[in-house]
């Protein structure tokens, strides 16, 4: 845009010129670049010649021979390097899904509660932010890890933390569903529910735009979310029945079990981001104008509807992009897991796989690449949905 | 209402009569009102006492009551020892301190690190406090003059008398600061550079500082860490091995500077087209233009951003841990494993001590970014 002397007319000499200098700059640059990189290529091809490391992605075929302790896909160390680097993106993936879902609903609640008109809720909020922000992340893991979960009692001392969740050294054990007879039949219930619940909501908006008058949405949904499964399951039959964790021998057996590298990783990721949540938050409700409520009211509309139709539709229009950001800081920061020993991509990829093949360029660029789609795809979708909410100015 | 009122006022007569209006409540009262002021917010305001409650005294047991304040070693934090159940084991951090500050570095020649802190401190103190005449001075000092002097005070030089000190022998906050304030006089022209790249008119060159900018911003610190620790090494050659101190500090420099380059970026979008095109009609070429007109607006603009950037690199410099640089939290870590101290409530009381490092550093500089946001936001008004 505003190029060497863009806008003074050529003179006679070339050197004068700014196209021919813009066109030298660059010529310049990518002559420099390319020897740049001839020059790295040689040094890598020297340096892995002498050290006798393999070159190409073949590895990736190759039998891993180490254990992974949580995957989500089954995996044994008779399987490939490529297998236990997947294991080690789904965990990233997990681990990510789960953290940005908490960190959201946390840092709505801690962000709203900052700007509560009771002074300790405020005050409260406003501690909770400025300490998790000003600590590393990386000591808030190493402290819930080595600090808080290490140390627990044994399975035999678990602590009950209600509704049949132990906790104990070994991780977090939680109770799960077992599957009923009448399961599938539940699920199709609550399928057929949403569906009507999504056919409800459509048709309310039309109702309101049509007549201004509305029905008991929420109410209505809530009694169909429950209503449909529950008699699907009454006619198909099977109780729904808890498989609730308890000690058997020296260790716990039933129930789903959470590492405790996993829950150190997910309480610390949640807690940190969720703190620069909830000053994004904050900052997009602050900035919508006192004027917007007030003309709301003046409408007649009520509490409840004034946030909802008013506020919260002009506050995420500068929330959502701040709030892509730190999505993607979360997905990034769960590769500290390095530091506690949970099985994500960089601690698979960085530690027992370029340990056991020593091909750093190959395992890194690998790491690097995924990292840049997840983040690319993030974007993208945030985006779209950005551009659904943006303000449409005539 | 306050038609009349302007109305009295201007009379003049009627203004003794006019009193303010008595404030019904003070502002405590009030505020303590609306801890109670609907079913809702008594129970909001139990909530949240029962959650102070539950996080604060255990905190403060640890820290203060329960604490252990003298001792030579891990026998005085015992429970067994003291008797009584055993919060904080202080006497672990004065007796380490030196080494949490220094690391290894040799205890003779500390008192360089201790004048090259004390340079950095009257360099920064001056640049950064509006008050102070001249600060441009103290930004060229700061920049240019006291890298060197630092790298020569800080690795020794046999020529100047001074005993080498291999950097492998650094530790604890002298490499957190080093690594940050490094990254910091690094990333700050590189990052300018990387922005004006990226609003170039030049396709290659926009291309180039695009691709840079996004790869290193879209991969987690830790990757690059790795990379320049286990790539690095591979594309030099191997007569130019670079120290693992150096690698990592190359790493951090690149992260650094890919963040600072976004921050500049939107100083330089925040300034009106009118500052450019009154450059140009003055006949001012690209670079005279960036320099005297430009970069000085826009960077002023965006010193908050630069700050807050620099309080992020302060707390990612605590990964270098993880490729085996001794850092501070390195340092707490190593001590509290150490025989001499281990016992159940050294880690905790390590990891506490660094979290009121890390809070009172990055707490501070989120504070002045505060102060000179307000100044900025009513120096343009």
């Amino acid at each position: 845009m505003f190029g060497d002397g863009a806008e003074r007319p050529p003179k006679g000499s070339l050197t004068g010129n700014p196209a021919v200098r813009a066109a030298f700059f660059q010529i310049l640059l990518v002559v420099a670049l390319v020897a740049l990189g001839w020059w790295a290529a040689g040094n890598v091809a020297a340096n892995l010649r002498a050290a006798n490391i393999a070159t190409g992605f073949g590895f990736l075929w190759d039998p891993a021979n180490f254990d992974i302790t949580q995957s989500l896909i089954s995996y044994n160390a008779s399987m490939s390097y490529g297998r236990a680097l997947l294991v080690g993106l789904l965990n990233t993936l997990l681990v990510s899904a789960i953290g940005i879902v908490l960190a959201t609903l946390l840092g709505f609640v801690v962000g709203i509660a900052r700007l509560s008109k009771n002074v300790l809720v405020a005050k409260l909020a406003q501690i909770y932010v400025e300490l998790l922000r000003n600590v590393p992340l990386l000591l808030q893991l190493l402290f819930w890890y080595n600090a808080v979960l290490k140390p627990l009692p044994g399975p035999r001392q678990s602590l009950e933390l209600g509704g049949g969740a132990l906790l104990n050294n070994r991780g977090l054990f939680l109770p799960t569903i077992d599957a009923p007879a009448g399961g599938p039949a539940a699920l199709a219930g609550l399928g057929v529910a949403a569906l009507a619940c999504a056919a409800l909501v459509l048709w309310n908006r039309r109702r309101v735009e049509a007549t201004g008058r509305s029905v008991p949405v929420l109410p209505i949904a809530i009694a169909l979310l429950v209503a449909l499964p529950a008699v699907s399951l009454a006619l198909f039959g099977g109780a729904i029945s808890l498989n609730y964790p308890e000690l058997r021998g020296f260790n716990v057996a039933g129930g789903v079990t959470l590492l405790p590298e996993f829950v150190a990783l997910l309480l610390g990721l949640v807690l940190y981001t969720a703190a620069f949540i909830a000053e994004i938050v904050r900052a997009g409700i602050v900035s919508v104008s006192k004027g917007q409520t007030e003309a709301a009211e003046a409408l007649g509309l009520r509490r409840g509807l004034v946030t909802r139709l008013v506020i919260v539709p002009q506050a995420l229009r500068l929330i959502i992009p701040p709030l892509t950001g730190q999505y993607l800081n979360l997905t990034k920061n769960s590769s500290l897991a390095v530091a506690i020993g949970y099985p994500e991509l960089v601690q698979v990829g960085a530690g027992p796989v370029l340990q056991n093949t020593g091909q750093a360029l190959e395992v890194i660029s690998l790491i690097m690449l995924v990292y840049l789609i997840i983040s690319l795809v993030t974007s993208l979708v945030m985006n779209l949905y950005n551009r659904r909410i943006a303000l449409v100015e005539r | 209402m306050p038609m009349s009122h302007v109305a009295d006022t201007r009379a003049g007569e009627a203004a003794a009569e006019l009193k303010p209006p008595a404030l019904e409540r003070s502002r405590v009262a009030a505020q303590l009102a609306s801890l109670v002021s609907s079913p809702t917010n008594i129970v909001l305001t139990l909530l949240a006492l029962a959650i102070a409650y539950a996080a604060l005294v255990p905190a403060v047991r640890f820290l203060v009551v329960d604490a252990v304040w003298t001792g030579v070693d891990r026998e005085a934090c015992l429970a067994s020892t003291a008797g009584r159940p055993v919060g904080a084991c202080w006497p672990f951090v004065f007796n380490r301190i030196g080494f949490f500050v220094y690391g290894q570095y040799p205890i003779a020649e500390r008192w360089r690190v201790n004048v090259t802190a004390l340079i950095a401190m009257v360099l920064i103190a001056w640049a950064l406090a509006p008050s102070l005449p001249r600060r441009g001075i103290a930004v060229f000092l700061f920049f240019v003059p006291f890298p060197i002097v630092a790298f020569l005070l800080l690795t020794g030089s046999t020529a100047l008398g001074l005993e080498p000190v291999p950097t492998n022998l650094w530790g604890g906050v002298l490499v957190t600061v080093t690594i940050s304030l490094l990254g910091m006089v690094v990333s700050l022209p590189l990052g300018t550079v990387l922005a004006l790249g990226r609003r170039s008119s030049m396709p290659i060159v926009r291309l180039v500082c695009v691709v840079l900018i996004e790869v290193i911003r879209g991969v987690p610190l830790i990757a690059l860490l790795f990379m320049a620790n286990r790539m690095l090494p591979l594309f030099l050659s191997p007569g130019m091995q670079p120290d693992s101190l150096l690698r990592v500090i190359v790493g951090v420099c690149l992260f650094a500077s890919a963040s600072m380059a976004e921050v500049i970026r939107g100083g330089l979008q925040a300034l009106p087209k009118g500052q450019y095109e009154a450059a140009q009609s003055l006949g001012l070429g690209y670079w005279p233009m960036m320099l005297l007109i430009i970069l000085p607006q826009a960077l002023k603009l965006v010193i908050p951003g630069i700050v807050n950037t620099f309080i992020s690199l302060f707390k990612d410099t605590t990964l270098v841990t993880i490729v085996g640089i001794f850092d501070f939290l390195t340092a707490v870590e190593v001590s509290a494993n150490v025989p001499q101290w281990s016992s159940p409530v050294t880690s905790v009381t390590g990891y506490a001590f660094a979290a009121m490092f890390y809070f009172a550093c990055c707490y501070a500089m989120s504070r002045y970014s505060l102060a000179m946001e307000r100044r900025l936001a009513t120096e343009s008004r």
